[in-house]
């Protein structure tokens, strides 16, 4: 068998192919846009001099594959370009968005993972008990509602009705930790309803099926306890399916969260990209794109890295 | 002591549920088992064996259901007890040893750490006296350096090793009793002595009860004391190892004795024409190290070959090299004198016909969502473009031709057969083709020995009738002697010895043939104690 290292360095390899792959994909997307991107940004009524100085300025009289490359090695030293539509720096723009985006996205996983972790465990546990039926059918009645709808929930109950947590989550660069994750429990919460019950339901299955397994009757005839070889026997062996839901879920809470960012005014890259989008702010889209690529395509390999370690076969290769 | 049976067993009824609805699979089983004796409890698959197995710890796999009687272990009833009750137990009083140790091994924890989990968990010892323990036990049963063995991950175990590292395991708590569950089914030859030997250790020097399952009775005549043999749940023979031998009662019995006598031996040098010659031919799978060197072997018309070795020695690389899927670095194969490509791709199809093939797992070489009918038909369309009509008339032919009904079959979908009928239909698969040489690659080992014998009963008979030549990849030497003609022997990706049956058997053999023969375990109660004797001897001189 190769050694592990081996195998890491090649899902490695893949991983960066394919942020190549989408960035090109980006690149060209973004290329494809009908009419001139001057034109489209100046408006009708500006004049040939400045529609030029406007080209020159973008590079844009250049071949297309030119520019990528620049806009490629730019990119990868830091520099993302100037935004279209107010000139700032688009890396001042996106940097403290995304930073916010992350916190929102951990503050959630913080929440949500060990709990589905947990329910998973207790529903195969107990399964096809009352209790593994009421957890199944709660965490799906949460994810078959729309996002904005369980927001908006949360948010009559919360700050209309109690006013507990503010139905605004916006946070700034001076606030401390706590008022911070005070500010955005709410949309966590949210973002917790939705993705606890894929979590749950891959962990609950991953268990079971582990439990079919020789090993586990092996252990029940040794007298162990139950709940001690779902923990230790069934647990250990289900984690590569958990690890990869966990890190699927992970990357759309970084990448798909622009609706609950839009309900609680939370300054997000989601809400960024979108108002670029709108506004034909090119590197801005470009950039934010080529960030979300990155993250859900290194969260994956995550996974799948956790994954070949967390089986000895694969582990224990290194050394013989 | 509470009472003088170890475990006592009376008027035991378990339930299956299948078909909709709950059916007898153990049917009114009683049994006592006495402190220091072992009791083998023999049967093809289906007989309860390993349902009454679990039971006497409680236990009843998914589906099942304990429906009445009484089960004491040490003077506890069983019956009804608690889940808790029965956990203590478990392990503790009465421990369980799998046939599969691959598979009952948990592959994410070390050996050492599943030895230690039960008496730590039962509160008998903490880790570092189980430990201790281990080590000790491991050196008993032979494992090679037992200190350090138990911190290895079981795949890093080879499978008689890991199979011993499990009858280590079961003795962590010192338990009563111990179940056998076919402990040594899946292993080789070989390494089956190995394993039997531990056994045996365990239950005479360490003068523990047993029950032990098996579906081989002269594997069992090696170890029981008393041997019940079990068909369909009930009982149909009891007695004590030697008279149970030497004088069976019932005719099921006599008939799991008289095994493997099939072969008219038919050694005549008339047969000249060669179907298959294989001529120095290597392999390899990485293109580094051969897997297979300097392989040279013929196959005769209407002629048997048995390509006989462990696992791991190429026998199924050969195979492959053969039917092309594992195409020749170097050398020559020729089928009815004509050079066949090396690369399966580049064979025409008369010749993919010609030479067919039945596997190991008739559960695995079968399509699951498919009918009878069109997994029998498929060769047909295909070689013959035979449809409709006519091919309902050659199904139902071949239906006939391997003994199974055709209106009571031709429908029904395979994972509704049995192991024994599923391989029936491999071979009717096939016999479609109108093959003129099948290789069978260890087409009856995952089959009970009566079933296994119906099977190799059919291939001779089919031979006679069509003339067809087999080569027959096996580890079983029974099977060989049973119907070769010419065996050729293999030890890692070289042919060893190779000739007619009567010259291979007949001594002086090649080393390792000779240790392959010897391994075989006669019907004979002395037979695994004369061996290891006879080893020890050769050992200590």
């Amino acid at each position: 068998m190769k050694p592990v290292i081996w195998l890491i360095l090649r899902r490695a390899g893949f991983g960066f192919l394919t942020i190549i792959v989408i960035s090109l994909i980006i690149f060209i997307g973004v290329e494809l846009l009908p009419g001139d991107v001057a034109e489209a940004v100046l408006g009708q009524n500006a004049t040939q001099e400045t529609v030029e100085a406007f080209r020159k300025a973008l590079k844009l009289e250049l071949p297309p594959h030119v520019r990528y490359w620049v806009w490629l090695t730019d990119f990868v030293q830091g520099d993302f370009g100037r935004s279209l539509a107010n000139g700032r720096e688009v890396s001042g723009l996106i940097g403290w968005r995304f930073a916010n985006t992350l916190f929102l996205a951990l503050t959630t996983a913080a929440i949500a993972i060990p709990l589905s972790v947990m329910l998973g465990m207790m529903a195969a546990f107990y399964r096809n008990t009352l209790f593994d039926k009421v957890i199944s059918i709660t965490t799906l009645s949460f994810i078959s509602f729309p996002e904005f709808f369980i927001a908006y929930i949360l948010i009559t109950l919360f700050s209309v009705q109690f006013n507990i947590f503010p139905s605004m989550a916006n946070i700034n660069e001076s606030m401390t930790l706590v008022a911070k994750l005070h500010a955005v429990l709410l949309p966590a919460l949210t973002l917790t309803c939705v993705v606890t019950a894929h979590m749950m339901r891959q962990t609950r299955a991953a268990i079971i099926n582990v439990l079919a397994s020789a090993y586990i009757e092996m252990a029940e005839l040794k007298g162990i306890r139950r709940l001690r070889i779902i923990m230790r026997h069934a647990f250990p062996n289900s984690l590569s399916p958990v690890i990869n839901v966990v890190a699927l879920n992970l990357a759309y809470l970084i990448v798909g969260v622009v609706i609950v960012e839009v309900v609680f005014v939370y300054p997000g890259l989601g809400q960024l990209l979108v108002d670029s989008v709108s506004k034909r702010d090119i590197p801005v889209v470009q950039a934010s794109g080529l960030i979300f690529a990155g993250a859900y395509i290194s969260l994956n390999m995550m996974a799948d890295i956790l994954s070949m370690l967390a089986n000895p076969r694969l582990r224990q290769s290194q050394t013989s | 002591m509470k009472s003088e049976n170890l475990l006592q067993i009376r008027n035991l009824f378990i339930e299956g549920f299948y078909e909709n609805q709950w059916n007898t699979i153990v049917d009114d089983i009683s049994l006592d088992l006495k402190r220091g004796e072992v009791l083998g409890l023999i049967g093809e698959s289906g007989a309860g064996k390993s349902t009454i197995g679990l039971a006497a710890m409680g236990y009843t796999r998914q589906g099942c259901r304990l429906a009445s009687g009484s089960i004491k272990l040490d003077g506890m009833e069983l019956f009804g007890a608690s889940e808790e009750q029965l956990r203590s137990i478990r392990g503790e009083k009465i421990a369980y040893v799998a046939q599969s140790a691959a598979a009952s091994f948990n592959p994410s924890h070390r050996i050492i750490h599943q030895y230690a989990e039960g008496p730590v968990q039962h509160g008998i010892m903490d880790y570092e006296q189980a430990r201790k323990n281990a080590v000790k036990i491991y050196d008993r049963l032979f494992l090679p350096d037992p200190e350090k063995i138990g911190l290895k991950y079981p795949h890093e175990l080879s499978g008689g090793q890991l199979q011993r590292a499990m009858v280590a395991m079961s003795m962590s708590c010192e338990p009563d009793i111990i179940v056998f569950d076919e402990p040594t089914t899946a292993l080789d030859v070989t390494t089956q002595i190995e394993v039997l030997a531990s056994v045996k250790e365990i239950t005479e020097k360490m003068n523990k009860a047993a029950l032990y399952i098996t579906h081989d009775l002269a594997v069992v005549a090696q170890v029981a004391h008393r041997i019940m043999v079990l068909r369909n749940g009930g009982l149909v023979e009891e007695g004590e190892t030697r008279r149970l031998i030497k004088k069976p009662k019932e005719k099921y019995t006599r008939d799991l004795l008289s095994v493997r006598t099939l072969s008219e031996d038919k050694n005549d040098e008339d047969k000249t024409d060669v179907i298959l010659k294989v001529k120095d031919v290597y392999a390899t799978y990485n293109g580094v190290d051969n897997v297979l060197e300097d392989i040279n072997l013929t196959v005769r018309q209407g002629r048997t070959v048995a390509l006989v070795g462990e696992s791991g020695s190429g026998k199924s690389t050969l195979a492959r090299v053969i039917t092309g899927m594992l195409p020749a670095t170097r050398g020559e194969i020729s089928f009815l004198g004509q050079p066949l490509s090396p690369d399966l791709k580049h064979r025409d199809k008369n010749n993919l016909r010609r030479l067919q093939m039945i596997y190991q797992m008739p559960d695995t070489a079968l399509n699951p969502k498919q009918t009878v009918r069109t997994v029998i038909g498929r060769p047909l369309d295909f070689y013959f473009g035979t449809r409709g009509k006519e091919a309902e008339k050659r199904i139902r032919d071949l239906l006939t031709r391997i003994e199974l009904e055709p209106a009571k079959y031709i429908d029904r979908l395979t994972p509704e057969l049995s192991g024994g009928e599923k391989q029936r239909i491999c071979i009717a698969r096939a016999l479609a083709a109108e093959p003129d040489f099948i290789i069978c690659d260890e087409v009856t080992s995952a089959l009970d020995q009566l079933v296994a014998e119906g099977i190799l009963a059919l291939l001779q008979d089919l031979q006679r009738e069509m003339n067809i030549s087999y080569l027959f990849i096996t580890h079983d030497l029974a099977t060989v002697k049973a119907i070769a003609d010419k065996i050729v022997i293999m030890l890692e990706g070289r042919i060893i010895e190779q000739g007619e049956k009567t010259e291979v058997l007949t001594p002086p053999h090649h080393a390792y043939t000779d240790k392959l023969l010897a391994s075989v375990p006669v019907m004979d109660p002395d037979w695994l104690d004369n061996l290891l004797d006879k080893r020890a001897s050769t050992f200590l001189s």
